[in-house]
Formats: structure tokens, sequence, C-alpha cells
């Protein structure tokens, strides 16, 4: 099963229509003449390692490649916010809220982004890191932008202007005689 | 469903994407971003069909945007006028009018009127012609044609005579005559005199007698009678004679006749008789050498007689000729030669003069008889009119003077009670076609409208009485009752969709002229606008007018036609109640919720007498029917009416009703009442100004009076008292009881706050040093000082106080949130100002942490009290104005939410919208870069005059005498309604309607792009489907 999946590579699955010889049960049927096993064994097993090796190398790549993918992102964002400027109008909100919402998205399925690249040589927990923290970056620069914007309640006008004017004890009426 | 939610959406987001800093405070509020943003983004979840709705709310969007970035604030589109605004134009109470049928073409009368407006009016149908207003001041004593193309006015108790153009109304000329003293004023104008080719008028006025071209208005001559010390009364220049007769009364103990030579006013004889009692009233002419007066008791006629340059008199008791007599005997000014009628307490009589110089009474009648002066018919023959009263109709009969024995002409005409009684009468005469004479006659009601009568049917009426209003408020119409049949549900859906698809083509430029006109007749008589259900947006609404003649008009809001109208019977004279006054009107029961049962309706204040101790009445009336619901009264006296704010189970307003002394009486008068009232009644103060002698006082509750439960006695906690020798109150303005304050903080740059001092018991307090309390001119700006005070009406505490030197009043000033803005004259400068003062509360200014504002660690909410003596400050500046001003208000809102505009009545009846950033104490010179976005504005001198930003665009409202603005429910959109001789209304969104569609948005459009929009969904749909398919088989 090993050799068919190092065989396969990447692929996620394999049938084999001949009978598996590497098992204990074939080993009772002689080889056929001029076959030699051990050499072939050996032969085999060094090739699948390296194929390993290259996987792995190449996978870890990959994985360190996905992690970078948000920095992209991120100066794309920096740009467009940029470009959107500090007034509240309808680009500005729609940018800065895409902004915030991205990384989110992309925070929740952390794993899943990972999952092509699991193996049990490649350390994934580094570029899951970068990932988060580059996610985590462009979620500031969101939040950065909603309170450039002055959409963040960090002002005591913020919580002061829903308040209602306070209610008075006293009523008085009156004035100028009627005439 | 689309239509309310996209109302909504949009108009939040639209409301965020206006970059206008006037929203600040809202804007910086995060919840509303939150729910905008939320509600966005529900409405794009990825359903195919919300896409394409959230496709066609941001294109809708877009197209908001763009109509809302483009349309000026106020400024409107010459086809929007009449489409939000409705414009009414009256004349109010005639008193004089002259027929003017020379021409067959035109059939015009020339009225003039209490409102001082002199107009033509069409007598086919009550249009105006032209008409004229006169200043407030202005009063016009007497009207008459000259030469058959003037119309000669006499004004300002004679002293200025203008010449009106009879056609169109333009002014010919005016000559100032200044007399020396005061006096009664008089126009005679000769029919057939002429002098060097010119026909003069004669006026007597301010004492002297004038002689005047008509032509030019140049004074021929000029007699004074000052020094001979007589005041003359009548004016008799006789047919074909060279002289006038002028009668007069020296200190009302001698009578004078004076011949005077039309040619250049020399006197030819004088002749006197003593006459100790002296006389009462004027002295009427009943011939050409006889008039007739009352002596000083009323109770003895007098004629007088001018035999050979000899004043013969001839005294008659009345109680001679009239058996039974009671007092307050007066000589009806009714011209009819040879007769004149003599009205009693309870009758009118006519009594005629013989030849023998005998006085005889041909008839008596009931008081209810209106005579109109005598109408010469032919050479010697000359008729007059006679109105008498039914019970629902009045009977108008004309009588030839000659044969008063026999009705010429008898005609019965029905007649509406709302109007009242008859009180004033005008005849006119047509010739037939048989050669006959037909009369139509114009008559003027109780109710001062105006009515033309011909061949006994009512031509036309006029509601002039909308031109004297006292007092404006407003009810909510009935809610709209579920169950509208389907068919014209379906038929009014079909000329929706119909009515948008012209809209759809008007937009975009397919239209014919014809449906171009078509559109615009859409727009303008929108069934919704008039009818008579309450409305979603709260535009349509009852106005409900108090008019002087004591009558209650419901004006619809919608197009302004009268809904009802009722003469109240407790403001009409009557024995208990004479000279009967309206004063005062008031919401009285206004039902939301457990009373929605009940009709609103509202409470009219009157009083019986002119003095301020004289009984007063109260009617309560309903708001949807016009029926009086309850009368009281009358009762004691009223000199000011208190809206409490609190109101019994049955949802009517707590009234305090403060009398001449000082006692204050509750009403509704029920134990309910009485029980909420005592509860508060801690609370409960009113004050008084006495201006005349520059007192403030202020009250409180003490206890009940003595048998009357409803009844309480005040005791005086504080007074202000102004020195008399340094100030003289002119003006004072509070807070109107019903205004909304949205919120107690005001965000200023770099997100700081300000505390308001929101209180609704400031009084704005302006006196002037007596010197200055004249005219604009009369003193010296070193001697005439300005000073403003803000009063808290409950502890008699001055908040502050300014002095303007230089300046003086008339002060008009308008009082709202935690602002006032007032408007004087500065002498020094030579021109208007405008000063603004804010107040800002101290005692809160350190309410500014945000954590402990997040926990409530704050004294924000807690309930103020006037006796804590909260700390304030202040900030004021002043600014140039370019007009005077008649009134002053300030746009109000449902919530209070919505940024304010000053609305000013300018001088010249117009109302302009002011944006209240303008008179910002905080603008400066060059303000900072975040001033600049709070919206700041960068101080000017003057403040700028828009021309766009007139409310009433093309309109003139003459006689502007007030503005009242009235919420609707709309946050966004304040109704005005300003009132003077004419009545105008309209619709204002200060910064713009921001959370609703504009009322020509496109439908149509925006269903069709909906439409596309699913069509072009499902197509591709398909054709996504069927790619696929080939892609898999490949």
């Amino acid at each position: 099963m090993d050799k068919g999946k190092g065989v396969m590579g990447s692929r996620k699955w394999a049938i084999e229509f001949t009978d598996n010889s590497s098992t204990p049960s074939s080993r009772d049927i002689p080889d056929p003449p001029g076959f030699t096993r051990a050499s072939h064994d050996q032969d085999d097993s060094t090739l699948s390692r390296q194929k390993k090796d290259a996987e792995s190398n190449w996978k870890s790549q990959k994985a360190w490649e996905v992690a970078q993918a948000p920095f992209k992102n991120l100066l794309m964002m920096g740009f467009m916010m940029w470009m959107a400027g500090s007034t509240v109008h309808l680009f500005s909100i729609g940018i800065t809220f895409s902004a915030l919402w991205q990384p989110l998205s992309a925070l929740q399925g952390v794993g899943k982004v990972f999952e092509p690249y699991k193996d049990a040589k490649v350390d994934l927990n580094a570029p899951k890191l970068l990932f988060i923290a580059l996610n985590l970056g462009g979620m500031l620069l969101g939040v950065w932008k909603l309170n450039t914007l002055g959409l963040l309640p960090t002002h005591a006008s913020d919580w002061v202007s829903s308040l209602p004017p306070a209610h008075e004890v006293e009523y008085s009426g009156g004035g100028i005689a009627l005439h | 469903m689309l239509p309310t939610e996209l109302c909504c959406v949009m108009g939040y987001l639209s409301f965020i994407t206006t970059k206008s800093k006037q929203f600040q405070a809202i804007r910086r509020s995060p919840l509303s971003i939150l729910i905008t943003t939320k509600s966005a983004t529900d409405l794009e979840k990825p359903r195919s069909n919300s896409i394409a709705m959230a496709m066609a709310i941001k294109l809708s969007l877009l197209l908001l945007v763009f109509s809302c970035s483009l349309i000026p604030t106020f400024s409107l589109f010459e086809d929007q006028v009449g489409f939000m605004d409705w414009h009414q134009r009256y004349i109010g109470k005639v008193k004089d009018a002259v027929f003017h049928t020379q021409k067959a073409g035109r059939k015009r009368v020339v009225v003039s009127t209490e409102e001082n407006v002199i107009a033509s009016l069409d007598l086919r149908r009550g249009e105006i012609f032209w008409r004229h207003v006169l200043g407030a001041n202005d009063v016009v004593d007497k009207i008459d044609i000259a030469l058959g193309k003037y119309v000669i006015t006499l004004s300002s108790e004679g002293s200025i005579l203008r010449a009106w153009n009879l056609p169109d109304g333009q002014m010919v000329w005016e000559s100032s005559l200044s007399g020396s003293k005061s006096s009664k004023a008089f126009l005679t104008i000769p029919a057939n005199l002429k002098l060097d080719l010119d026909s003069p008028i004669f006026v007597y006025g301010g004492t002297c007698l004038y002689a005047i071209s008509s032509i030019d208005g140049e004074i021929l001559w000029k007699k004074d009678f000052i020094p001979e010390g007589i005041d003359v009364h009548q004016l008799i220049l006789s047919e074909g004679s060279n002289v006038i007769h002028a009668t007069g009364v020296s200190d009302s103990s001698e009578f004078n006749t004076y011949e005077i030579d039309v040619k250049n006013g020399a006197v030819l004889n004088h002749a006197k008789t003593s006459f100790p009692r002296g006389i009462f009233g004027e002295i009427l002419q009943i011939s050409s050498d006889k008039s007739v007066a009352l002596d000083s008791s009323q109770s003895t006629l007098v004629l007088i007689s001018i035999i050979n340059k000899q004043i013969h008199l001839q005294e008659t008791h009345v109680s001679n000729l009239i058996h039974g007599v009671s007092s307050n005997t007066i000589i009806l000014p009714s011209k009819l030669s040879g007769i004149f009628s003599l009205s009693t307490d309870t009758f009118i009589a006519f009594i005629k003069l013989t030849d023998e110089g005998k006085l005889h009474v041909m008839e008596k009648f009931d008081k209810k008889v209106v005579v109109s002066d005598a109408l010469p018919l032919s050479e010697n023959e000359q008729a007059f009119a006679l109105v008498e009263h039914g019970d629902s109709n009045i009977h108008l009969s004309v009588r030839l003077v000659h044969d008063m024995s026999s009705n010429h002409l008898k005609e019965t005409v029905k007649m509406d009670h709302e109007r009242g009684f008859v009180e004033k009468i005008f005849i006119n005469n047509y010739v037939r076609t048989d050669r006959s004479h037909g009369f139509r006659a114009l008559i003027v009601m109780e109710d001062h409208s105006l009515l033309l009568l011909q061949q006994g049917e009512i031509v036309w009426s006029r509601d002039d009485g909308l031109a004297s209003i006292i007092d404006v408020t407003t009810s909510e119409l009935p809610v709209e009752k579920i169950g509208v049949s389907v068919a014209k549900v379906e038929d009014s859906l079909f000329e929706w969709l119909k009515g948008h698809m012209l809209k759809l083509k008007g937009t975009l430029m397919l239209a014919t002229p014809d449906e171009i006109t078509a559109i615009q007749k859409i727009r303008l008589q929108s069934s919704q606008k008039s009818k008579m259900t309450r409305d979603h947006n709260g535009f349509r609404r009852l106005l409900i007018v108090l008019t002087k003649s004591g009558k209650l008009f419901a004006l619809h809001s919608g197009d302004g036609h009268i809904v009802w109208s009722t003469l109240l019977q407790s403001l009409r004279q009557s024995p208990q109640c004479p000279n009967p006054t309206a004063l005062k009107l008031h919401p009285w029961q206004i039902p939301h919720h457990h009373a929605l049962d009940h009709n609103p309706s509202v409470l009219v204040v009157g009083r019986c007498g002119l003095s301020l101790s004289s009984p007063s009445t109260l009617t309560i009336i309903d708001a949807y029917t016009g029926n009086a619901v309850r009368n009281v009264g009358p009762t004691h006296s009223t000199v000011q009416v208190l809206s409490l704010p609190f109101s019994d189970s049955e949802e009517q307003q707590l009234h305090l009703l403060i009398d001449d002394e000082k006692r204050a009486h509750l009403y509704p008068r029920s134990r309910e009442a009485v029980e909420i009232f005592e509860k508060e009644s801690q609370n409960v103060y009113w004050y008084s100004v006495e201006a005349d002698v520059g007192i403030l006082k202020g009250y409180g509750v003490k206890n009940r009076c003595d048998g009357d439960e409803f009844c309480f006695e005040a005791r005086n906690l504080w007074s202000v008292v102004f020195p008399s020798e340094s100030e003289k109150i002119i003006s004072t303005v509070t807070r109107k009881g019903n205004e909304v304050v949205h919120t107690q903080a005001k965000v200023i740059a770099d997100e700081d706050v300000m505390y308001k001092y929101i209180s609704k018991n400031i009084l704005f307090v302006a006196t002037v040093s007596p010197k200055a309390s004249g005219p604009i001119g009369s003193t010296t700006p070193d001697e005439s000082v300005l000073v403003v005070h803000l009063v808290d009406t409950v502890t008699g505490r001055i908040l502050h106080r300014m002095t303007h030197l230089g300046s003086q009043g008339p002060v008009h000033a308008v009082l709202s949130e935690n602002w006032v803005v007032y408007h004087y004259f500065n002498l020094r400068a030579h021109r208007y100002e405008m000063s603004v003062i804010e107040i800002y509360d101290q005692s809160r200014a350190e309410n500014k942490d945000v954590l402990k504002l997040i926990v409530g660690k704050h004294n924000l909410t807690t309930p103020v009290s006037s006796y804590s003596r909260p700390e304030v400050s202040t900030k004021s500046q002043s600014y140039f104005f370019t007009h005077s001003v008649k009134a002053i208000s300030v746009t109000s809102t449902a919530k209070g939410i919505t940024s304010k505009h000053l609305l000013i009545g300018t001088i010249g009846d117009q109302v302009l919208a002011l944006d209240k950033r303008f008179v910002d104490p905080r603008r400066s010179l060059n303000p900072t870069q975040a001033e600049k976005e709070e919206g700041l504005l960068p101080l000017t001198d003057t403040l700028p005059i828009i021309p766009q930003s007139y409310v009433t665009h093309a309109f003139k409202v003459e006689g502007l005498r007030g503005i009242e603005t009235i919420p609707a429910k709309l946050e966004s959109t304040t109704l005005v309604f300003t009132y003077g001789v004419d009545l105008f209304f309209t619709r204002l969104a200060p910064s713009r309607t921001y959370d609703s569609l504009t009322e020509d948005f496109n439908y149509a459009l925006l269903l069709l792009t909906i439409v596309a929009l699913v069509v072009a969904i499902f197509v591709t749909w398909v054709l996504s489907e069927r790619k696929d398919l080939q892609e898999k088989w490949r």
C-alpha cells in the first residue's frame, strides 16, 4: 500500500489490479526466473524516498507560499484603502468591510487552506502562524481604516450622542398677557 | 414591501454618502452605520434573486446619490411649483366697496378692507384682478373712483392720498398731506366739477382741507382749520355750485359752517351756533342743506339746516319720535337722501325728513337688518338695499328711497348659518335686456366672508376671514379604514403604472409636449395629496386656524381646501358676551394609544370684552367635524393659557388658565385631572411679563381657592424688575413647547463634545433704553442700548445678559434647543444685525471619559432641576443681515435629528430659509482643517442671502405675520405654514429628504431594471447550464 501510495505521488487513490507482491502471502510463490526481488526492492524504495522528499519539500514550499499570499492581499488592500480616502462613502465603506471580512473568512478556513499540504514530514505550524499573523494584520488594517473613517466608538461623543437629553423636573409657562 | 425597505436602506446609505458635514452628529454615531451596513450585507446574500435585487438597489442608489448631489437644498425646478406647496390670496374683511361698471366688458368692484388691502375683484367670479396691501399702519380711510379711471385711496388718517390706475392697479400718483393734528378723514370727489380742465378732489385730513388735482395729485389749495380750533365733521358739495360747505364742531360746543370757494379755498361765509351739549359720533348729511346728528347724551336728534347762510338747529327727543326707546342710539352711516336710519339696542328705525322739516318714523325693523347706501338709478330715483335675517336664509329687498313702502325687488337667499349675520351690504345695478334694473349685492358676513348675490343666488363667495388668522394648530387626519374594494385598487394600480410609464418617458426625453403636460398634471393633481386620511409620512394634516372673526377653519395641508369651518357661538356677540375676541387655540386632546376611539379636539379661548379682567369663554371643538364638544363660560378672566405636559386617561391635555387675579384654573375639570395636577403641582410654575412696567414675575402653586377645587392660588416666587429709566421690554421669546431635541451633546472638531444647556424654561427678553423704543432713527446711537437677557423662568435666575450699544429694536427672535437668534438694528453701522447666543452646560462638561460612559457612570441622564443652578457658558456672534424682518421661526422635525434652518419672514413678505450653520458662534475667520471637516463655515461679516433659498419662491405672503412649522412623521421633513393676508404652505427638508425617495422617483424604471435583471439572470443561468453539459460530453 505504501509503495502504491508512493508511486502514485499526490494522487488520492489507486487501484492495483495485480496481486500485491509485497504482502507476505505472495512470498509463497517463487519469483519468476531472472527476477531478483531484493535489488528491485531496494531500487524502488530509494526512488520512492527521493520522491517523497521532493514531495514534502514541494509541499512545505507551497505551504509557505500560501501563508505569504495574504501579504500581497494586504498590500493591495492598503492601496485600495489609500485610494478610497478617509471620508465615509459607499466605496470606502465597501473596501473597509471587505478588508475586515476577508481576513475573517480566511482565518475561519485556515485548516482547509493548509489541508493539501498536510504531511507528516512537513511542519505546517510556522506557515499557519504566518498566515494567521498576516490575516490579523489585514484585519487590523481594516479596523484602523474603520477608525480613520471615524466609525469606531472610541470617543466620548460616540457614546453621548445617543443619550437623550435629561428630563427636566420643573415645568414653567406663561408670557405676556393675552390680548 | 419593496419601496419601503428600499426607502429605509437607501435613505440611510444616501445619508451616509452625503459628504455634507451637517450630519456630523448622526454620522458620528456608529450605530446607524452598523445598521445600515448590516442591512446592506443582508441584501447581498448569494441567492440569485437577491443578487438581482441588490444590483437594482445599487443602481437605484447610484441614481439617488446622483439626484441628491444635483438638487440644491431648497431651490425648485419650475415644474415643481405647486407640487408640494400651495398659496392662497385673500383680502380681509371688506369695509368699503366701489363698483365700476362703466364699461360693460369690465365688471369689477374695488374694495378696501380691514387688513389695509385695496383690491379690484372680478364681479363674475370673485377673483382678484389686482391687489395692494398697504402697510399695517397705513389704514385705508376712504376709497373712491375719480375720472372713471383712477381709484383714489385716502389712508393713514387722511395723510396719504394715492391714485391707482383702475384697470391694472398701477399707482399713478401719491400725495402726502401733512396735517398738523390727527382728525377724521374725508374724501369727496365731485362728479362733474371742472376747474381749468382739472377735476379737483377734496380731502379733509389732519384738520386741513385740501383741494387736490386728480390728474397729478398736486395740492391746489389748502385750508387749515387749526386756528379756528374746529374739527370738521362733514363736507358738502352741492351739485352745480362752486362752494363747499364744511360743517364742524369746535370743542363740541359750537356748530360752525364754512362756505369755501372751490377755486382757491377762500372762506366766503362763516356761520356758527352754539350747542353746549356737544354731539356724539358723526354728522350725517341727508339732503343738500340738511344734516342730522345726535347730541352727546345720545337722546336727542339735532337737525342742522343751513338756510340763508345761517345755521338752524332743531332738536327732537328720540323718545318722542320712537316710543319706548332704550339707550345706545346711533345714527347709521348709510347715505340715503331724505332718510336716515337710527339704531338702538333693540331695533332699527327709518326716519324720513319731510319737506316741512318734520321727522317722521317710516318703518321699524328688529335689530338684524343691514342697510346699504343709496344708489342713484336715474335723475331723481334712488334705491337702497336692506337685508333681513331668516332662520337659514336671508331676505334681500331693494327699495326706492322716495317710495319706501313697497319693495322694488325681494329675494330670499339660502345662507349657510356658519357665515353668521350680514354685516355690510353694497349694491350695484345693471340694466337688463328689457331695460329694467337688475341689482347685485355684495355682502360682508359676520365671518368676514364676501359674497355676491344676484337673482336670488350666491354667485360667488370668498372666505376672507382667513386673511386675519390669530392662531394656528394642527391635527392628525383620521386613520384610513381597511377594506377598500379590489376594483378600485386595480384601477389605481393601472393608473399608477400608467403614470409611471409616462414619467419614464419623460425622463428618457421621449415624451411629446402633450405627454409632458399630462405628466405635470398628474404630479399636481395627485389624488394622494388631498386624501382625507392619515398618510405614512405625516404630510397630510389638518391645519386648524382661528380667525379674528371668531371662526375656526380646518384646512387640508395637501391643497389648502377648507375641510370644515365653524363660527364659534361662544365668540359671537351676545348680551352675555359683548365685544368677543378670540385669543388662543390649543390642542386639547391628541389620541395616541388608549383613547383612539376619540377624535382629536382643540381648545379655543376667547374673551368677552376688551379689558384683561373681562370674562372668558372656552370651547372644545372636535377636530374632525368642527362640532363644539363642550362650551364653558363666560367664566373667569383669562390672561394666560398654559398647556401642561400631562394628560389624563382620555389623553386630554391638562391646561392651566391664569386669570387677572393670578389664580390658576385647571382644565379639564375632573377629579382625575386634579389628582394628576396635585401630584405634580410642586413642579409647575408660571411667569408673567408685564411689559408696560418692566417686570417679570414668577409664580408657583400655593393652595386651593375657597370653594372651587379646580382653582389654585398662586404665590409670587421671584420678580425681575428692569429699571424703567434705562430698560423697556420690547420682546420676549420662549421655546416652543412641542419641540423635540435629539441629543444633548454637540460634537465639535476633533471628536470633542460640548453639552448643550437644554431647558424649556428659558425666556429671552430684549429691552431697550426708553428713548430707543421709537422707530429707527428717532434716537442717536449714544442714547440707544439694546440689552438681551436669558432668564430661567423657574427660579428667575438670569443665565446670561448681553448689551448691544448703539442698537435698537424692533427685535425679532427665535429660541430653539440651546440657542437664540435675534434680529435688531445697529444704529452705528446703519444696518440690521443678527446675533446668536448658544448656551452650554458646564456642569456636565467633565463627562468625557469613554470608559465611564460605556459602563454608564455619568450624570447625563439624571433629571435636572433649575434649582441646582447648573453652571452655564455662552458663545455668541453677530452678523449683518440685509433685510428687515417680520417674523423668525425655525424648522422642527419629528425627532430633532435633522439640522435646522431659520425661516425668516422678510420685509418683502417672503420666507427665506437660512441654514443654522451660518449663525454658529464658533465660526472663525480661518477654521482649522478639523473644523472645516466638521462643517464650520469661515466667518463672514454678512449673512448670505441665497436667492434659491426663498421658500416661497415666486409667491408673496402679503402682510406676513407668522410662520408655523409642524414636524412631519418623516424625520427629514418639516411642514411650513406661513400666514398673513395670504396663506402659504410648503414642505421643507433642511438636510434633503435623506430618508425617502423623492416624489418623482421613477418606480417604473426601477421595476423595469429589476425585471430585466431577473430575466438576464435566468438567461445566463440556462446558458451556463447548457455549456456545462456540453463540456461534460466532450
